[in-house]
């Protein structure tokens, strides 16, 4: 029993599912226990915690991009105007703005976007890859014009849209459950799977700790930025879809504002090194999970949003505190000093 | 001695392709648009981004030393709401700017301090900046708050004439706020240039460890870079609320994106080392032009982003070549 307990422990995403019961634990308590209840309407369950798993699904999916993107040691802060593109498109195209031929079919707009989407992650990686750009600096270029792009697509609009297919993206259900869960569980199996059972994962790591070193070792490091930055593109693109299909419509102006924010905090959240090297994506979907829920907490609480964003500045700081190693030296150095005084005295 | 011109060079090289871009551009609007070719065409670039192109001074700084700041925008916003709020409150103007200019500073070293002393990213320090200063604007207040104080006033409608000929098209006019900018880069261009702090804040971001080898106070450096960025975008934001006459917390929202922009197209290194506050002045004016162009072509406002990516691009790009040669050169020299 204690073996089994102390390997889960040991797990990277254990403390981040713990503090995630814990304040769904606190939400319980606070509301007397209104908070856990769910109910079955038309065979849909609703209530306060599938909300979370919905609402948090958009953030889940960027975080386990981002997740890869800076365990290369590198952030991809472009992702928020990714996902405006990418709803400006798919929005343009249902409605027969732009290309009139598909006549507003669903899956071709879901498709075009995502591909749209990928090649924005693509000129990233090329950029940090190929022409060797610090990656701020490199997804910075898009994170500028991305809004700009989105906006000349929709020529500055806000653009509705009238499809019960592209509503069923966000507000859809199978089986009881909201329907992003399924994508999400999708996408980061299917990104699991790739990182564990093929070398690419343990490549990560080895890039992320010394790439110079990596490279020597005969990895192809210019490749796996590239294909890193491609992914986390792809991934922004399908959160984008999530986003527009719950506003139901694009509005380029807000869609995924300072996300990229949010995803890079669920990530360290998550204990992935924001250096580089150590990195677990189950661990950051559970950070995701964690913003999600403060954001739903404090709100519920009554507290105005904008206390919000100074809690997740408070929070970073100390996360990236604990991870710092002259932190922790100057803290060792501290405790060793009050012992030495304890002993003499 | 060779070594240090070839740097000169470089640093030439990216503020000439600066100047005549903007000579080109210019000149482009003379051509096409009626009423465009004017001394209040080009002073208004002044009075219309004073703010930025301090603020822009400020974080060129610290991309001097290698490192970045994006917290500058929520700075400028918060300096505004806050100045607001306080005048409202009774308290005397000059009081309310050394109050709000000394947060800045404050702001400004606390976050050199966990930099420095805890190697964290600047990046993520810098975010968790701008969350905790845009987080306090709406915490003092959701709404905007005008300002009617006397001295804000006068600043903010105060302006020169300049008249060069009796032509309609040789006259314009100065606010007197556009006078601090033109200090803050009097005395930034003597501080870079002639100054130990300036010098040790390029041999810094030359290579940092070399610095403190060489004996120089890398925390202090660093530290003041940062300070001196935070103080800049407060002085800023004190300029920004002349202009509006007004502060609100959603202000300005992604300008610290036009701010390094300017400083890249003003070419300033974003790996450290190299960079000029005339540079990044001239690169403010650059996008200042691109608006200016903007609406005269009636064009969709976003137009301005995209072109200004764009460029930011190419100045990148132009950058990585310069480096890469340079990189070149070195090698052929130890062979």
């Amino acid at each position: 029993m204690k073996e089994k307990w102390n390997k889960l422990s040991q797990k990277k995403a254990f403390w981040p599912v713990v503090i995630f019961l814990v304040i769904l634990l606190f939400n319980g308590i606070m509301t007397g226990g209104e908070f856990f209840s769910l109910s079955i309407v038309d065979g849909h369950l609703y209530g306060r915690l599938i909300d979370i798993f919905r609402n948090g699904s958009k953030l889940m999916i960027l975080a386990a991009g981002m997740t890869m993107v800076l365990a290369t040691g590198g952030t991809d802060i472009s992702v928020g105007s990714v996902m405006a593109i990418s709803g400006a498109i798919a929005c343009s195209i249902v409605n027969g703005n732009i290309l009139p031929g598909l006549h507003g079919n669903v899956a071709a707009a879901v498709v075009l976007s995502i591909l749209a989407g990928t090649l924005c992650g693509f000129w990233n990686g090329f950029l940090v890859a190929k022409v060797k750009i610090q990656p701020i600096v490199a997804t910075m270029i898009l994170l500028v014009a991305g809004r700009g792009i989105a906006q000349l697509i929709t020529k500055g609009k806000i653009i509705t849209v009238n499809s019960d297919a592209y509503y069923f993206i966000n507000g859809g259900y199978i089986l009881g459950l909201p329907f992003p869960l399924f994508i999400v569980i999708f996408l980061v199996g299917l990104l699991l799977l790739f990182v564990s059972r093929t070398s690419f994962g343990l490549f990560l790591e080895s890039v992320g700790c010394n790439a110079k070193a990596s490279k020597f070792a005969g990895i192809k490091v210019d490749r796996m930025l590239l294909a890193i930055y491609t992914i986390s593109g792809a991934f922004a693109a399908v959160a984008g879809l999530i986003e527009s299909s719950g506003i139901k419509g694009a509005d380029c102006n807000n869609a995924g504002l300072n996300i990229e924010l949010d995803a890079i905090l669920a990530v360290a959240i998550g204990g992935t090194n924001l250096m580089g090297g150590r990195f677990s994506i189950p661990a950051s979907i559970a950070g995701a999970l964690i913003v999600q829920s403060i954001t739903t907490t404090v709100l519920a609480q009554g507290v105005p949003a904008a206390y919000i964003r100074v809690l997740k500045a408070i929070l970073i700081i100390v996360i990236c505190l604990s991870q710092s190693k002259e932190f922790k030296g100057m803290l060792a150095a501290h405790k060793t000093a009050k012992k030495r005084k304890a002993v003499e005295e | 001695m060779e070594k240090t011109k070839k740097k000169f060079q470089i640093n030439n090289v990216s503020l000439l392709i600066t100047v005549v871009l903007f000579i080109l551009m210019f000149a482009f609007g003379s051509v096409k648009y009626d009423n465009f070719f004017s001394i209040s065409t080009f002073l208004n670039l002044f009075n219309d981004n004073a703010y930025l192109m301090i603020a822009g001074i400020g974080v060129t700084f610290v991309l001097i030393t290698g490192g970045i700041d994006i917290s500058i925008s929520s700075t400028i916003a918060f300096t505004g709401v806050f100045s607001a709020f306080l005048l409202q409150k009774g308290v005397p103007s000059f009081v309310v700017i050394a109050i709000v200019l000394l947060i800045g500073i404050l702001i400004g070293s606390a976050q050199g301090a966990l930099i420095h002393y805890f190697k964290m990213q600047p990046f993520i320090v810098t975010l968790a900046g701008q969350f905790l200063m845009r987080g306090l604007c709406v915490v003092i207040s959701e709404a905007s708050i005008p300002i009617s104080d006397p001295f804000f006033n006068s600043m903010a409608l105060g302006k020169v004439a300049i008249k060069l000929g009796n032509a309609k098209a040789a006259s314009g006019k100065l606010y007197y706020y556009v006078f601090i900018l033109f200090a803050v880069l009097l005395v930034s261009v003597y501080v870079l240039k002639f100054t130990k702090f300036g010098r040790s804040l390029y041999a810094l971001g030359g290579n940092e460890t070399s610095a403190e080898l060489m004996g120089l106070n890398v925390a202090r450096t660093k530290i003041g870079a940062y300070a001196i960025s935070s103080f800049c975008a407060a002085l800023g934001g004190v300029v920004f609320s002349f202009y509006t006459l007004a502060g609100y917390g959603l202000q300005n929202m992604g300008m610290e994106l036009d701010a390094l922009s300017s400083a890249v197209i003003g070419g300033t290194l974003l790996s450290g080392g190299v960079g000029t506050v005339v540079g990044t002045t001239i690169g403010a004016m650059i996008q200042g032009i691109i608006q200016t162009i903007v609406t005269y072509q009636n064009l969709n406002t976003w137009w301005t982003k995209v072109t200004i990516a764009a460029l930011l691009c190419f100045f990148i790009v132009i950058q990585r070549i310069i480096a890469i040669r340079a990189e070149k050169m070195k090698g052929k020299e130890e062979a």
